[in-house]
């Protein structure tokens, strides 16, 4: 009894913080939408710039870790890229990786 | 009970979604959702309109009220002065807008707004009522400043082209049908204007021009700022090195007044000049509907709003965005912040009409191609988030910044951006 109390705690605990990391959907979208005026509504760009939409989430996500570390060149997005936490750019990838291509 | 006293009474009670209001519906509107009206058709409100439709699953019945027929960008607009763009290469019809998002565009001006009855006057006669009124006007100009701009035919001569459209056409002719050896000279007001770096790219663009069709020509820039407003060093570096004999730069020149009779431009504490083409930029403020409704309150210039739904603070439910508001610190009043505006606002307003709360940490970005050839081109960028402490939007430590050297490939990324930001503006 013991036992189970504590390891139900424990679980109640943990969904816990997962639900206060979690972003909400509507602010993550909002943040994704900035990114559209350069890479298209929705991740969708025209040509010349890079389409986000239906990207694997990992590929996006050190892509854009990279910028900010200075590892992958870039003309603007090693600037933009350093504007966000990991938490958040990890957040816009899971965002992007999720859209229809 | 009025349809208006439902719809918030509705929305306190934060039942409209699960009443199916909002619903799919997806050409439009009738008469049973909220409703929403944008003045100006811009970069900042035709983003709002597009993505409020978008935003609301199409529930939310959105008219867009712009006397233009096309939308005109003002970016790129420049190398239309210099020659290597076409009015055409900067235009965007509104369709899509009305076909593919449902937005009711009306092709008309707001002539005046009544707050207390949530309507507005158009010039053609008609009246809209809203739920939530959305100002994007852009600037207009404090012509009381320079005298004599407003004599007969003064405006007609003196062109600012600070707008996209016919004066961008009539200054390119005046630029065409000036002499060899002639001097184009441009006043520029001081900070806070549209477009920061817009003055010096034009600079760059005529000079541009001028080197290939009549190189003894020059430009003469008198700026009323101390010195270079926007990426200095780059745009300094950029007449020495391409435009040596041809722009001259100075800086403390705070225009008095204009005498378009005699082509002379009149200075606070400089001698006056005299010159073949004058280019005035203006002092500006809000659009004319924001000031005559008595929204700009800071200075009587701009319009203070709430950062996290973009409402003014003068006025509830009208909410006001893009070049017209007072900006936070090291925000630029430039196209791209309109769109990010827009979207920020277009939020933050389904939330508003859906009886959720308001994104409480927004983040967006600046990003700003000028070009200093018909090829080469150097950016500002920024990350702007909200700060709940001191209530406004601030750029975020470590990021941002500018091009190291103009360079080819940010010239056709700079073209690219200009397609997708008219895309996602527009389409």
């Amino acid at each position: 009894m013991n036992i189970w109390f504590k390891t139900s705690a424990g679980i109640a605990l943990l969904s816990l913080c997962a639900w206060s990391l979690a972003a909400d959907p509507l602010q993550v979208r909002s943040m994704a939408a900035a990114c559209a005026s350069c890479h298209g509504t929705a991740g969708i760009a025209l040509s010349g710039m890079e389409s986000l939409a239906g990207q694997p989430k990992d590929d996006l996500l050190k892509k854009m870790l990279d910028f900010k570390s200075g590892k992958k060149p870039a003309t603007i997005m090693h600037q933009l890229s350093k504007g966000y936490s990991d938490e958040q750019l990890e957040q816009l990838a899971g965002y992007f990786a999720a859209l229809k291509k | 009970m009025k349809r208006r006293q439902f719809v918030q009474t509705v929305s306190s009670a934060s039942v409209l979604g699960a009443m199916g209001f909002v619903s799919g519906c997806a050409t439009g509107s009738g008469d049973k959702g909220p409703k929403v009206v944008i003045i100006g058709g811009g970069y900042g409100g035709a983003t709002t309109a597009k993505y409020i439709r978008m935003w609301s699953d199409y529930g939310i019945a959105v008219t867009l009220v712009e006397p233009n027929a096309t939308f005109i960008s003002c970016p790129i607009s420049n190398l239309v002065l210099g020659g290597s763009k076409s009015m055409s290469d900067i235009t965007t019809p509104y369709d899509n807008l009305s076909s593919r998002h449902g937005v009711k565009m009306v092709r008309d001006m707001v002539t005046s707004i009544d707050p207390d009855k949530r309507t507005v006057k158009l010039a053609g006669g008609s009246e809209l009522a809203y739920d939530r009124l959305i100002l994007s006007p852009g600037v207009d100009f404090m012509w009381e400043t320079l005298p004599g701009m407003s004599k007969p035919g003064a405006q007609d001569k003196v062109l600012h082209s600070w707008k996209a459209g016919p004066q961008t056409v009539a200054l390119r002719k005046q630029l065409e049908a000036m002499p060899d050896g002639g001097v184009y000279a441009m006043a520029i007001p001081l900070a806070p204007y549209r477009c920061p770096p817009g003055p010096y790219e034009r600079a760059c663009q005529i000079a541009s021009y001028f080197s290939k069709a009549k190189p003894k020509s020059k430009v003469l820039i008198l700026d009323a700022n101390d010195d270079v407003t926007s990426k200095g060093p780059l745009f300094k570096k950029a007449w020495s090195e391409r435009y040596k004999n041809i722009v001259e730069y100075r800086p403390k020149h705070a225009l008095t007044d204009v005498d378009a009779a005699s082509n002379t431009l009149k200075f606070e504490f400089n001698d006056s000049i005299k010159a073949d083409v004058l280019n005035v930029i203006p002092p500006m403020r809000a659009g004319d509907i924001a000031v005559k409704t008595g929204l700009a309150t800071a200075n009587k210039r701009w319009c203070e709003v709430d950062f996290l739904t973009f409402e003014s603070k003068a006025a509830p439910n009208i909410h006001v965005l893009g070049d017209s508001i007072q900006i936070a610190p090291a925000m630029p009043k430039s196209g791209h912040m309109a769109n990010q505006h827009g979207k920020t606002c277009a939020a933050a307003v389904v939330a508003l009409l859906t009886g959720k709360s308001p994104n409480a940490m927004p983040i967006y970005n600046n990003t700003c191609y000028s070009f200093v050839s018909e090829e080469d081109v150097i950016h500002v960028a920024s990350v702007h988030q909200y700060d709940a402490a001191k209530k406004t939007m601030v750029t975020v430590a470590g990021s941002g910044g500018v091009s190291s050297a103009a360079n080819e490939l940010e010239g056709r990324y700079a073209m690219s951006w200009a397609r997708n930001i008219w895309a996602d503006t527009l389409a």
